[in-house]
Protein backbone atom coordinates (compact mmCIF):
# COMPACT_ATOMS: atom_id res chain seq x y z
CA UNK A 1 0.00 0.00 0.00
CA UNK A 2 1.20 3.36 -0.90
CA UNK A 3 1.51 5.85 1.70
CA UNK A 4 1.20 8.99 -0.45
CA UNK A 5 1.20 11.68 2.38
CA UNK A 6 4.43 10.58 3.32
CA UNK A 7 6.05 11.33 -0.10
CA UNK A 8 8.44 14.05 -0.44
CA UNK A 9 7.95 15.16 3.14
CA UNK A 10 11.47 14.21 3.61
CA UNK A 11 10.56 13.78 7.06
CA UNK A 12 13.27 11.85 10.03
CA UNK A 13 13.42 7.97 9.68
CA UNK A 14 12.62 7.76 13.50
CA UNK A 15 8.61 8.35 13.22
CA UNK A 16 8.15 11.74 14.85
CA UNK A 17 4.83 11.52 15.93
CA UNK A 18 3.27 15.05 17.26
CA UNK A 19 5.60 16.90 15.12
CA UNK A 20 7.10 18.91 17.75
CA UNK A 21 10.97 19.36 18.42
CA UNK A 22 11.28 18.38 21.75
CA UNK A 23 9.02 15.26 22.39
CA UNK A 24 7.38 13.63 25.57
CA UNK A 25 7.67 10.15 26.43
CA UNK A 26 4.15 9.74 25.46
CA UNK A 27 3.73 11.54 22.03
CA UNK A 28 7.00 9.25 21.09
CA UNK A 29 5.49 6.14 22.01
CA UNK A 30 2.29 7.43 20.37
CA UNK A 31 0.23 6.13 23.34
CA UNK A 32 -3.72 6.04 23.22
CA UNK A 33 -3.94 9.68 24.37
CA UNK A 34 -0.85 11.85 25.42
CA UNK A 35 -2.88 14.60 27.81
CA UNK A 36 1.00 15.99 28.11
CA UNK A 37 1.05 16.65 24.43
CA UNK A 38 -3.01 18.00 24.47
CA UNK A 39 -1.74 20.67 26.99
CA UNK A 40 1.03 21.91 25.17
CA UNK A 41 -0.67 22.05 22.19
CA UNK A 42 -3.96 23.27 23.39
CA UNK A 43 -3.35 27.01 22.92
CA UNK A 44 -1.29 27.09 20.07
CA UNK A 45 -2.79 24.30 17.92
CA UNK A 46 -6.71 23.11 19.28
CA UNK A 47 -7.58 26.31 20.35
CA UNK A 48 -7.36 28.10 17.30
CA UNK A 49 -8.45 25.55 15.06
CA UNK A 50 -11.66 24.98 17.04
CA UNK A 51 -12.02 29.05 17.10
CA UNK A 52 -11.87 28.79 13.58
CA UNK A 53 -14.22 25.69 12.79
CA UNK A 54 -17.34 27.93 14.82
CA UNK A 55 -16.74 30.48 12.33
CA UNK A 56 -16.63 28.35 9.01
CA UNK A 57 -19.95 26.36 10.51
CA UNK A 58 -21.63 29.55 11.74
CA UNK A 59 -21.14 31.41 8.57
CA UNK A 60 -22.04 28.41 6.95
CA UNK A 61 -25.33 27.80 8.49
CA UNK A 62 -26.20 31.32 8.66
CA UNK A 63 -25.49 32.10 4.69
CA UNK A 64 -27.40 28.35 4.00
CA UNK A 65 -30.33 29.58 6.01
CA UNK A 66 -30.99 33.00 4.46
CA UNK A 67 -30.46 31.62 1.08
CA UNK A 68 -32.52 28.99 1.70
CA UNK A 69 -35.31 31.04 3.31
CA UNK A 70 -35.49 33.09 0.58
CA UNK A 71 -36.37 30.37 -2.13
CA UNK A 72 -38.47 28.93 0.35
CA UNK A 73 -40.50 32.31 1.02
CA UNK A 74 -40.36 32.60 -3.02
CA UNK A 75 -41.26 28.49 -3.84
CA UNK A 76 -44.34 29.03 -0.16
CA UNK A 77 -45.66 32.15 -2.70
CA UNK A 78 -45.40 30.66 -6.19
CA UNK A 79 -45.76 26.78 -6.17
CA UNK A 80 -44.21 26.64 -9.56
CA UNK A 81 -40.70 27.60 -8.40
CA UNK A 82 -40.36 24.55 -6.02
CA UNK A 83 -39.40 21.50 -8.25
CA UNK A 84 -36.63 23.07 -9.75
CA UNK A 85 -35.49 24.41 -6.29
CA UNK A 86 -35.83 20.77 -5.18
CA UNK A 87 -34.06 19.56 -7.73
CA UNK A 88 -31.02 21.92 -7.82
CA UNK A 89 -30.77 21.69 -4.00
CA UNK A 90 -31.08 17.85 -4.13
CA UNK A 91 -28.15 17.95 -7.36
CA UNK A 92 -25.46 20.04 -4.71
CA UNK A 93 -26.13 17.67 -2.25
CA UNK A 94 -25.51 15.01 -4.27
CA UNK A 95 -21.89 15.97 -5.34
CA UNK A 96 -19.12 14.69 -2.63
CA UNK A 97 -17.80 17.03 -0.52
CA UNK A 98 -14.28 16.33 -1.46
CA UNK A 99 -14.85 16.84 -4.80
CA UNK A 100 -16.83 19.89 -4.79
CA UNK A 101 -14.27 21.70 -2.77
CA UNK A 102 -11.67 20.93 -5.06
CA UNK A 103 -13.76 21.61 -8.02
CA UNK A 104 -13.99 25.03 -6.80
CA UNK A 105 -9.91 25.07 -6.73
CA UNK A 106 -9.72 25.25 -10.33
CA UNK A 107 -11.69 28.55 -10.24
CA UNK A 108 -8.99 31.11 -10.42
CA UNK A 109 -11.05 33.84 -8.49
CA UNK A 110 -11.26 31.17 -5.54
CA UNK A 111 -8.51 29.27 -5.66
CA UNK A 112 -7.27 27.94 -2.04
CA UNK A 113 -9.27 30.75 -0.08
CA UNK A 114 -11.74 30.66 2.63
CA UNK A 115 -14.56 30.97 -0.09
CA UNK A 116 -13.52 27.94 -1.66
CA UNK A 117 -14.16 26.36 1.89
CA UNK A 118 -17.44 28.13 2.93
CA UNK A 119 -19.92 27.57 -0.28
CA UNK A 120 -19.53 24.20 -1.15
CA UNK A 121 -20.78 24.35 3.04
CA UNK A 122 -22.92 26.28 2.59
CA UNK A 123 -24.45 24.15 -0.51
CA UNK A 124 -24.89 21.13 1.53
CA UNK A 125 -27.47 22.78 4.28
CA UNK A 126 -30.01 24.06 1.36
CA UNK A 127 -31.34 20.55 0.77
CA UNK A 128 -32.04 20.49 4.29
CA UNK A 129 -32.87 23.76 5.31
CA UNK A 130 -35.00 24.66 2.36
CA UNK A 131 -37.75 21.61 2.75
CA UNK A 132 -38.04 21.82 6.39
CA UNK A 133 -38.70 25.68 5.88
CA UNK A 134 -41.03 24.94 3.44
CA UNK A 135 -42.82 22.17 4.94
CA UNK A 136 -42.83 24.47 8.02
CA UNK A 137 -44.95 27.10 5.90
CA UNK A 138 -46.93 24.35 4.21
CA UNK A 139 -48.15 22.77 7.22
CA UNK A 140 -49.50 25.32 9.12
CA UNK A 141 -53.91 24.06 9.46
CA UNK A 142 -55.66 26.42 6.99
CA UNK A 143 -58.46 27.10 10.00
CA UNK A 144 -55.48 28.76 11.25
CA UNK A 145 -54.79 30.65 7.93
CA UNK A 146 -58.26 31.65 7.95
CA UNK A 147 -59.04 32.95 11.20
CA UNK A 148 -56.13 35.78 10.36
CA UNK A 149 -57.29 36.56 7.17
CA UNK A 150 -60.87 37.11 8.70
CA UNK A 151 -59.04 39.10 10.99
CA UNK A 152 -58.09 41.28 8.43
CA UNK A 153 -54.81 40.25 8.24
CA UNK A 154 -52.35 41.06 5.31
CA UNK A 155 -50.43 38.79 3.50
CA UNK A 156 -46.93 40.16 4.90
CA UNK A 157 -49.01 39.86 8.64
CA UNK A 158 -49.70 36.62 7.97
CA UNK A 159 -46.66 35.24 6.86
CA UNK A 160 -44.50 37.48 9.75
CA UNK A 161 -47.21 36.84 12.88
CA UNK A 162 -48.79 33.68 11.72
CA UNK A 163 -47.09 31.35 9.23
CA UNK A 164 -43.55 31.81 10.25
CA UNK A 165 -43.82 32.05 14.29
CA UNK A 166 -46.12 28.16 13.05
CA UNK A 167 -42.99 27.21 11.11
CA UNK A 168 -40.78 27.53 13.95
CA UNK A 169 -40.42 23.94 15.16
CA UNK A 170 -39.73 22.38 11.71
CA UNK A 171 -37.32 25.20 10.97
CA UNK A 172 -35.40 24.95 13.66
CA UNK A 173 -35.28 20.85 13.39
CA UNK A 174 -33.86 21.26 9.63
CA UNK A 175 -31.15 23.73 11.36
CA UNK A 176 -30.00 21.02 13.80
CA UNK A 177 -29.68 18.68 11.16
CA UNK A 178 -27.55 21.13 8.87
CA UNK A 179 -26.08 22.44 11.63
CA UNK A 180 -24.43 19.04 13.09
CA UNK A 181 -23.43 17.73 9.50
CA UNK A 182 -21.70 21.51 8.75
CA UNK A 183 -19.62 20.59 11.90
CA UNK A 184 -18.49 17.23 10.57
CA UNK A 185 -17.77 18.13 7.10
CA UNK A 186 -16.47 21.57 7.90
CA UNK A 187 -13.32 19.22 8.93
CA UNK A 188 -12.30 18.27 5.34
CA UNK A 189 -12.36 22.26 4.09
CA UNK A 190 -9.05 22.19 5.08
CA UNK A 191 -8.21 20.26 2.32
CA UNK A 192 -8.77 23.70 0.17
CA UNK A 193 -8.01 26.36 2.98
CA UNK A 194 -6.08 25.94 6.36
CA UNK A 195 -8.34 26.33 8.87
CA UNK A 196 -10.46 24.41 11.54
CA UNK A 197 -10.46 21.10 12.85
CA UNK A 198 -9.27 19.68 9.89
CA UNK A 199 -5.97 21.19 10.04
CA UNK A 200 -4.76 19.13 13.02
CA UNK A 201 -6.31 15.85 12.02
CA UNK A 202 -4.65 16.12 8.54
CA UNK A 203 -1.41 17.07 10.17
CA UNK A 204 -2.21 14.12 12.74
CA UNK A 205 -2.10 11.97 9.56
CA UNK A 206 0.97 13.49 8.58
CA UNK A 207 2.71 13.01 11.53
CA UNK A 208 2.40 9.30 11.20
CA UNK A 209 -1.02 9.13 12.41
CA UNK A 210 -0.30 10.91 15.68
CA UNK A 211 -3.16 9.27 17.70
CA UNK A 212 -3.28 12.06 20.37
CA UNK A 213 -4.10 14.84 17.48
CA UNK A 214 -6.52 12.51 15.90
CA UNK A 215 -8.39 11.68 19.03
CA UNK A 216 -8.30 15.05 20.49
CA UNK A 217 -9.58 17.03 17.59
CA UNK A 218 -12.45 14.42 16.98
CA UNK A 219 -13.36 14.41 20.10
CA UNK A 220 -13.45 18.03 19.75
CA UNK A 221 -15.65 18.08 16.94
CA UNK A 222 -18.08 15.63 18.26
CA UNK A 223 -18.61 18.27 21.38
CA UNK A 224 -18.71 21.11 18.75
CA UNK A 225 -21.70 19.60 17.09
CA UNK A 226 -23.04 18.34 20.61
CA UNK A 227 -22.89 21.45 21.70
CA UNK A 228 -24.30 23.35 18.95
CA UNK A 229 -27.33 20.99 19.24
CA UNK A 230 -28.20 21.40 22.51
CA UNK A 231 -28.14 25.38 21.67
CA UNK A 232 -30.33 24.79 18.91
CA UNK A 233 -33.07 22.67 21.68
CA UNK A 234 -32.59 25.63 24.11
CA UNK A 235 -33.38 28.10 21.45
CA UNK A 236 -36.26 26.15 20.14
CA UNK A 237 -37.89 25.83 23.45
CA UNK A 238 -37.48 29.46 24.28
CA UNK A 239 -39.50 30.59 20.87
CA UNK A 240 -42.06 28.04 20.62
CA UNK A 241 -43.04 27.39 24.11
CA UNK A 242 -46.82 26.34 23.13
CA UNK A 243 -45.11 23.18 21.77
CA UNK A 244 -44.24 22.31 25.28
CA UNK A 245 -47.56 22.21 26.77
CA UNK A 246 -49.32 20.32 24.02
CA UNK A 247 -49.58 16.73 25.01
CA UNK A 248 -47.63 14.67 22.96
CA UNK B 1 -10.63 29.22 -15.53
CA UNK B 2 -12.26 27.98 -19.00
CA UNK B 3 -8.57 26.38 -19.39
CA UNK B 4 -8.26 25.17 -16.43
CA UNK B 5 -11.32 23.12 -16.89
CA UNK B 6 -10.75 22.34 -20.84
CA UNK B 7 -7.58 20.31 -19.47
CA UNK B 8 -10.00 18.50 -16.95
CA UNK B 9 -11.72 16.69 -19.70
CA UNK B 10 -8.59 16.31 -21.54
CA UNK B 11 -7.59 14.28 -19.16
CA UNK B 12 -10.22 12.32 -18.35
CA UNK B 13 -10.17 11.32 -21.84
CA UNK B 14 -6.49 11.30 -22.85
CA UNK B 15 -5.19 10.31 -19.10
CA UNK B 16 -2.02 7.60 -19.87
CA UNK B 17 -2.27 4.16 -18.11
CA UNK B 18 -0.46 3.17 -15.19
CA UNK B 19 2.52 0.70 -14.70
CA UNK B 20 1.01 -2.70 -14.02
CA UNK B 21 -2.27 -1.55 -15.28
CA UNK B 22 -2.24 -2.00 -18.83
CA UNK B 23 -5.80 -2.51 -19.48
CA UNK B 24 -7.07 0.90 -18.12
CA UNK B 25 -6.39 4.51 -17.45
CA UNK B 26 -5.53 5.76 -14.95
CA UNK B 27 -9.10 7.27 -14.19
CA UNK B 28 -10.33 4.41 -14.93
CA UNK B 29 -8.85 2.06 -13.05
CA UNK B 30 -9.20 4.56 -9.98
CA UNK B 31 -12.96 4.98 -10.71
CA UNK B 32 -13.15 1.03 -10.81
CA UNK B 33 -11.50 0.87 -7.01
CA UNK B 34 -14.29 3.93 -5.96
CA UNK B 35 -16.90 1.47 -7.35
CA UNK B 36 -15.54 -1.34 -5.66
CA UNK B 37 -14.62 -0.23 -2.30
CA UNK B 38 -18.51 1.13 -2.33
CA UNK B 39 -20.00 -1.67 -3.12
CA UNK B 40 -18.52 -4.43 -0.71
CA UNK B 41 -18.35 -1.19 2.11
CA UNK B 42 -22.54 -1.08 1.48
CA UNK B 43 -22.90 -4.70 0.96
CA UNK B 44 -21.83 -5.47 4.44
CA UNK B 45 -23.52 -2.43 6.10
CA UNK B 46 -26.65 -3.51 4.53
CA UNK B 47 -26.07 -6.99 5.61
CA UNK B 48 -25.51 -5.46 9.26
CA UNK B 49 -28.22 -2.43 9.34
CA UNK B 50 -31.63 -3.42 7.57
CA UNK B 51 -32.18 -6.25 9.32
CA UNK B 52 -31.69 -4.35 12.82
CA UNK B 53 -33.24 -1.38 11.62
CA UNK B 54 -36.61 -3.68 10.06
CA UNK B 55 -36.79 -5.53 12.97
CA UNK B 56 -36.17 -2.79 15.63
CA UNK B 57 -39.35 -1.05 13.75
CA UNK B 58 -41.23 -4.02 13.38
CA UNK B 59 -41.44 -4.67 16.90
CA UNK B 60 -41.55 -0.77 17.52
CA UNK B 61 -38.42 -1.21 20.03
CA UNK B 62 -35.72 0.66 20.90
CA UNK B 63 -36.55 3.81 19.71
CA UNK B 64 -34.37 5.54 21.67
CA UNK B 65 -30.84 3.77 20.11
CA UNK B 66 -32.41 3.48 16.17
CA UNK B 67 -33.20 7.42 16.01
CA UNK B 68 -29.79 8.55 18.18
CA UNK B 69 -27.85 6.12 16.45
CA UNK B 70 -28.80 8.15 13.36
CA UNK B 71 -27.87 11.46 15.01
CA UNK B 72 -24.70 10.41 16.28
CA UNK B 73 -23.51 9.16 12.87
CA UNK B 74 -23.91 12.47 11.37
CA UNK B 75 -22.00 14.26 13.82
CA UNK B 76 -18.76 11.99 13.33
CA UNK B 77 -16.49 13.52 10.89
CA UNK B 78 -15.88 11.02 7.99
CA UNK B 79 -11.99 12.09 8.07
CA UNK B 80 -11.45 11.46 11.87
CA UNK B 81 -13.43 7.64 11.63
CA UNK B 82 -11.10 7.05 8.72
CA UNK B 83 -7.98 8.58 10.27
CA UNK B 84 -8.29 7.07 13.67
CA UNK B 85 -9.00 3.77 12.01
CA UNK B 86 -5.48 3.86 10.17
CA UNK B 87 -4.18 5.22 13.37
CA UNK B 88 -5.42 1.99 15.32
CA UNK B 89 -5.57 -0.93 12.72
CA UNK B 90 -3.74 0.05 9.83
CA UNK B 91 -3.70 1.26 5.95
CA UNK B 92 -5.44 -0.82 3.65
CA UNK B 93 -8.76 -1.89 2.21
CA UNK B 94 -10.42 -4.04 5.04
CA UNK B 95 -9.47 -0.82 7.36
CA UNK B 96 -10.90 1.63 4.92
CA UNK B 97 -14.02 -1.22 5.22
CA UNK B 98 -14.12 -0.70 8.67
CA UNK B 99 -14.47 3.09 8.69
CA UNK B 100 -17.36 3.25 5.78
CA UNK B 101 -19.24 0.62 8.02
CA UNK B 102 -18.92 2.88 10.64
CA UNK B 103 -20.39 5.57 8.86
CA UNK B 104 -22.71 3.90 6.73
CA UNK B 105 -25.02 2.01 9.26
CA UNK B 106 -26.19 4.64 11.48
CA UNK B 107 -28.05 6.20 8.65
CA UNK B 108 -29.77 2.74 7.37
CA UNK B 109 -30.62 2.16 10.89
CA UNK B 110 -32.35 4.68 11.49
CA UNK B 111 -34.38 5.16 7.75
CA UNK B 112 -35.22 1.83 8.28
CA UNK B 113 -36.44 1.76 12.01
CA UNK B 114 -38.50 5.05 11.04
CA UNK B 115 -39.63 3.82 7.84
CA UNK B 116 -41.44 0.38 9.42
CA UNK B 117 -42.38 1.64 13.10
CA UNK B 118 -44.58 4.56 11.42
CA UNK B 119 -46.41 2.09 8.91
CA UNK B 120 -50.22 3.16 9.63
CA UNK B 121 -51.37 0.95 12.59
CA UNK B 122 -54.55 0.49 11.01
CA UNK B 123 -52.76 -1.06 8.24
CA UNK B 124 -51.15 -3.53 10.04
CA UNK B 125 -54.45 -4.15 12.25
CA UNK B 126 -55.82 -5.35 9.14
CA UNK B 127 -53.07 -7.68 7.98
CA UNK B 128 -53.17 -8.87 11.24
CA UNK B 129 -57.47 -9.73 10.94
CA UNK B 130 -56.96 -11.33 7.62
CA UNK B 131 -54.89 -13.78 9.44
CA UNK B 132 -51.37 -12.70 8.33
CA UNK B 133 -48.91 -14.29 10.08
CA UNK B 134 -45.94 -11.90 11.51
CA UNK B 135 -43.63 -12.67 8.64
CA UNK B 136 -46.61 -11.89 6.24
CA UNK B 137 -47.39 -8.57 7.73
CA UNK B 138 -43.76 -7.44 7.72
CA UNK B 139 -43.03 -8.87 4.17
CA UNK B 140 -46.70 -7.99 2.01
CA UNK B 141 -47.30 -4.72 3.99
CA UNK B 142 -44.67 -3.53 6.29
CA UNK B 143 -41.94 -3.87 3.35
CA UNK B 144 -43.70 -1.95 0.85
CA UNK B 145 -45.30 0.46 2.35
CA UNK B 146 -41.83 1.45 3.83
CA UNK B 147 -40.07 1.24 0.50
CA UNK B 148 -39.38 5.36 0.03
CA UNK B 149 -38.19 6.21 3.65
CA UNK B 150 -36.23 3.21 4.13
CA UNK B 151 -34.24 3.60 0.53
CA UNK B 152 -33.82 7.36 1.55
CA UNK B 153 -31.66 5.87 4.30
CA UNK B 154 -29.38 3.57 1.72
CA UNK B 155 -29.36 6.48 -0.75
CA UNK B 156 -28.01 8.98 2.08
CA UNK B 157 -25.95 5.82 3.33
CA UNK B 158 -24.22 5.55 -0.61
CA UNK B 159 -23.73 9.05 -1.04
CA UNK B 160 -21.58 9.21 2.49
CA UNK B 161 -19.81 5.98 1.09
CA UNK B 162 -18.55 7.32 -2.28
CA UNK B 163 -17.46 10.85 -0.74
CA UNK B 164 -15.65 8.98 2.24
CA UNK B 165 -14.36 6.60 0.12
CA UNK B 166 -12.05 9.37 -1.91
CA UNK B 167 -11.52 10.93 1.31
CA UNK B 168 -9.39 7.84 2.36
CA UNK B 169 -7.46 8.81 0.07
CA UNK B 170 -5.51 11.66 2.97
CA UNK B 171 -5.86 8.99 5.64
CA UNK B 172 -3.43 7.05 3.27
CA UNK B 173 -5.50 4.63 1.40
CA UNK B 174 -5.16 5.25 -2.47
CA UNK B 175 -7.40 2.92 -4.33
CA UNK B 176 -9.47 5.57 -4.90
CA UNK B 177 -10.08 8.32 -7.39
CA UNK B 178 -9.25 10.62 -4.09
CA UNK B 179 -5.58 9.35 -4.95
CA UNK B 180 -5.61 11.44 -8.30
CA UNK B 181 -7.22 14.30 -6.23
CA UNK B 182 -5.00 14.05 -3.18
CA UNK B 183 -1.35 14.09 -5.12
CA UNK B 184 -1.48 17.13 -6.95
CA UNK B 185 2.22 17.73 -7.17
CA UNK B 186 1.58 14.35 -9.55
CA UNK B 187 -1.43 15.12 -11.49
CA UNK B 188 -1.77 18.77 -11.86
CA UNK B 189 -4.34 21.08 -11.38
CA UNK B 190 -6.09 19.49 -14.54
CA UNK B 191 -5.81 16.10 -13.01
CA UNK B 192 -7.36 16.84 -10.03
CA UNK B 193 -10.01 18.82 -11.52
CA UNK B 194 -10.84 16.05 -13.74
CA UNK B 195 -10.98 13.13 -10.95
CA UNK B 196 -13.19 15.48 -9.42
CA UNK B 197 -15.62 15.70 -12.09
CA UNK B 198 -15.42 11.61 -12.30
CA UNK B 199 -16.20 11.21 -8.66
CA UNK B 200 -19.09 13.45 -9.22
CA UNK B 201 -20.38 11.65 -12.36
CA UNK B 202 -20.02 8.40 -10.39
CA UNK B 203 -22.06 9.67 -7.14
CA UNK B 204 -25.02 11.03 -9.66
CA UNK B 205 -25.00 8.11 -11.54
CA UNK B 206 -25.15 5.18 -8.48
CA UNK B 207 -28.11 7.51 -7.20
CA UNK B 208 -29.95 8.10 -10.25
CA UNK B 209 -29.35 3.81 -10.44
CA UNK B 210 -30.72 3.83 -6.80
CA UNK B 211 -34.03 5.98 -7.13
CA UNK B 212 -34.59 3.74 -10.67
CA UNK B 213 -34.08 0.46 -7.61
CA UNK B 214 -36.49 2.14 -5.70
CA UNK B 215 -39.33 2.63 -7.96
CA UNK B 216 -38.80 -0.77 -9.50
CA UNK B 217 -39.28 -1.38 -5.64
CA UNK B 218 -42.03 -0.02 -4.72
CA UNK B 219 -45.50 -2.27 -5.79
CA UNK B 220 -47.00 -0.53 -8.54
CA UNK B 221 -50.56 0.48 -6.71
CA UNK B 222 -48.18 2.57 -4.32
CA UNK B 223 -46.16 3.97 -7.01
CA UNK B 224 -48.98 6.64 -8.05
CA UNK B 225 -49.33 8.29 -4.98
CA UNK B 226 -45.48 7.89 -4.56
CA UNK B 227 -44.72 9.28 -7.66
CA UNK B 228 -45.20 13.40 -5.86
CA UNK B 229 -43.27 12.33 -2.80
CA UNK B 230 -40.53 10.64 -5.10
CA UNK B 231 -40.11 13.51 -7.09
CA UNK B 232 -38.65 15.37 -3.72
CA UNK B 233 -35.95 12.68 -3.59
CA UNK B 234 -34.93 11.44 -7.20
CA UNK B 235 -32.27 13.30 -8.40
CA UNK B 236 -33.31 12.63 -12.54
CA UNK B 237 -34.74 15.88 -12.82
CA UNK B 238 -31.72 17.37 -11.65
CA UNK B 239 -29.81 15.46 -14.02
CA UNK B 240 -31.57 16.52 -16.86
CA UNK B 241 -32.21 20.43 -16.11
CA UNK B 242 -28.15 20.18 -15.98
Amino acid sequence: MNPPLLIGAGGPVIPNFGGSSHQFACEKANRLFCWDWFNHNWSTTLWPALRQHVVLVVIAVALGFAVSMGLALLAHRYRRTEQPMIAFTSFLYTIPSLAFFELLVGIPALGLSFWTAEIPLIAYTLLILFRNILAGLRNVPTEVLDSARGMGMSRRQMLLQVELPLALPAIIAGLRIATVSTVALATIAAVVDNQGLGVPIISGIDNYYFKTELIAAGVLAVLLAIAADSLLVGTKRLLTPWTRTRAV
Amino acid sequence: MITNFVDAFKFIFRNGQIPGQPHFTTLTYYALGTLKVTLIAMAISLVIALPLGVWLGHRHRGSFIAINIGNIGRALPSLVVLAIASAFLGIGLNEVLVALVVLAIPPIVTNAYVAIDEVDRDLVDAARGMGMTDWQVLRQVELPVAIPLLMAGVRTATLFVISTTTIAAFAGYGDSLGEVVANEASYHLYGLLGASICIAALAMAIEVGLALLQRALTPVPLRRAEALAMTDETLVPALSGV
